[in-house]
């Protein structure tokens, strides 16, 4: 149900369970138990293909921006590949800020970084859990842009409880209520769309309509 | 930081006149309360007594600290990889609290003798449990989503104890390491009380047992100048290696 190379939003109210559904494709703790199977297209398992990104950012306090986004590489005895890093990190903007630690940055500095570990683990399948809901509105629109830019051509997951984040960013958006999870048919230009595009406009009422009802 | 300094000065210096004032006013005998001044002459005269077993306590206090530091870091660690551990040796532990341990003093010197050994082993048990404990809990309760992380990136364990877990449980060791730095002169006194040669503890029983109460005083002014300064260093160097945790 995920489309290679496309975002897909899961989109509902808080509570209703999008998290453990992401949390399950992840490989992390539900606290539940699930009966079922998760699959992907070329049979290996999914654990190892995923990579995560919450919306508290998880920057490890006692490291700098830099060895935060190479934290991956270092947890499993890899090589670092700082030349990388460095790249990333000034693709999201960060290039003057490497040296900081993270209580050094803003919130929207902060996601950024997480953004760049994100990228740094070069995974197929991304899995975001509300990454930009702390963040303040314009902030969040300019991550949403670069998150869109950076990620093209990938698989994306996108767990959120704005229909106006669903309308901008996803090729195609689940909704997922208490009376269980459906499709939403979008027939618009693809992503990203400006936030007052027309399109954006018609797909974010008829989410929130959905979404009500 | 100078304002605070000048405060505690304030404190302290308005603590001492009430003193020597109460001592001259109600007119009790040097041999049951000394004035601060004579205290202070006391501790003048005797300077180099006093600095002496001073420095037997300083080396007890130091070395059971750091020997206690070790054990209490290695059994969080242990506990930590070790299920069973935590199953068998945990309630042990907690147990192990319920004995008061002053007590044990004079079998400590009844099997390590009158010398070093007795007081550093004192000084052990005393910090091990606080430090132990503080470390353990910090090392338990590494915030989830950094272990999520770790999980993701498909991380070994024994890499995310030492990269995750440890470093996020630093700030707690820290508070706890600056407890013990309280505890352990304790510790190594009740060791020189019950049995020594040595160390500030036997001077002020020795100067007790002589009616020289001044400097009786002389010595325990010097054991609280030791513990202030420790705490003080301990914090200092905690909270230097810890900053980051700052406002998080």
């Amino acid at each position: 149900m995920l489309e290679g190379g496309q975002w897909t939003c899961l989109l509902g109210p808080s509570g209703v369970g999008k998290s453990t559904i992401l949390r399950l494709i992840a490989g992390l703790h539900t606290g539940g138990e699930f009966n079922g199977s998760i699959e992907s297209t070329d049979g290996r398992p999914l654990r190892e293909q995923v990579a995560y990104m919450a919306q508290a950012d998880l920057l490890l306090p006692w490291l700098d921006v830099r060895a935060n986004v190479m934290l991956g590489a270092s947890l499993r005895g890899e090589e670092p590949m700082s030349e990388r890093a460095g790249q990333l990190i000034s693709q999201v903007g960060l290039s003057n800020h490497a040296d900081k630690r993270p209580h050094e940055l803003s919130g929207g500095m902060r996601q950024r970084a997480a953004l760049a570990r994100t990228l740094m683990e070069d995974k197929p399948l991304l899995l975001l859990d509300e990454p930009f809901s702390s963040l303040d509105a314009r902030t969040r629109s300019e991550m949403q842009e670069l998150a869109f830019e950076v990620l093209l051509g990938r698989t994306v997951m996108l767990v959120t409880h704005d229909p106006a984040e669903a309308a901008r960013i996803a090729h195609q958006v689940f909704l997922l209520t208490e009376s269980g999870l459906q499709k939403t048919q979008i027939a618009a230009q693809p992503p990203i769309r400006g936030f007052n595009a027309p399109d954006t406009v018609d797909i974010q009422s008829r989410l929130f309509d959905a979404l009500r009802s | 930081m100078i304002k605070k300094i000048r405060d505690i000065a304030i404190v302290v210096l308005v603590a001492l006149t009430v003193w020597e004032l109460l001592v001259r006013v109600t007119g009790v005998p040097s041999f049951i309360l000394p004035g601060p001044l004579r205290v202070g002459r006391a501790a003048v005269d005797h300077a180099e007594l006093i600095g002496e077993h001073a420095l037997v306590t300083l080396s007890e206090v130091l070395a059971g600290l750091l020997l206690g530091t070790v054990l209490g870091i290695s059994t969080s660690l242990y506990l930590m990889v070790s299920g069973s551990a935590r199953r068998l040796l945990l309630p042990l532990m907690l147990f192990s609290q319920t004995v008061p341990i002053f007590a044990l003093a004079p079998l400590l010197t009844l099997w390590l003798g009158y010398g070093v050994g007795s007081k550093i082993v004192m000084t052990l048990l005393i910090i091990y449990f606080p430090v132990a404990s503080t470390f353990y809990d910090g090392l338990r309760n590494t915030p989830r989503g950094f272990l999520d992380l770790a999980t993701t990136m498909n991380a070994s364990s024994s890499r995310t104890l030492f990269r995750i877990r440890v470093p996020a449980a630093l700030p707690s060791l820290a508070s706890g390491l600056t407890l013990a730095a309280v505890y352990a002169p304790i510790g190594a006194v009740i060791g020189e009380w019950v049995g020594a040669s040595r160390g500030l503890g036997y001077l002020m029983l020795l100067a007790n047992g002589r009616v020289k109460i001044d400097l009786m005083f002389a010595a325990l002014f010097a054991l609280v100048a030791m513990t202030i300064a420790l705490h003080t260093l301990v914090n200092r160097v905690g909270r230097r290696l810890t900053r980051w945790s700052v406002g998080t």
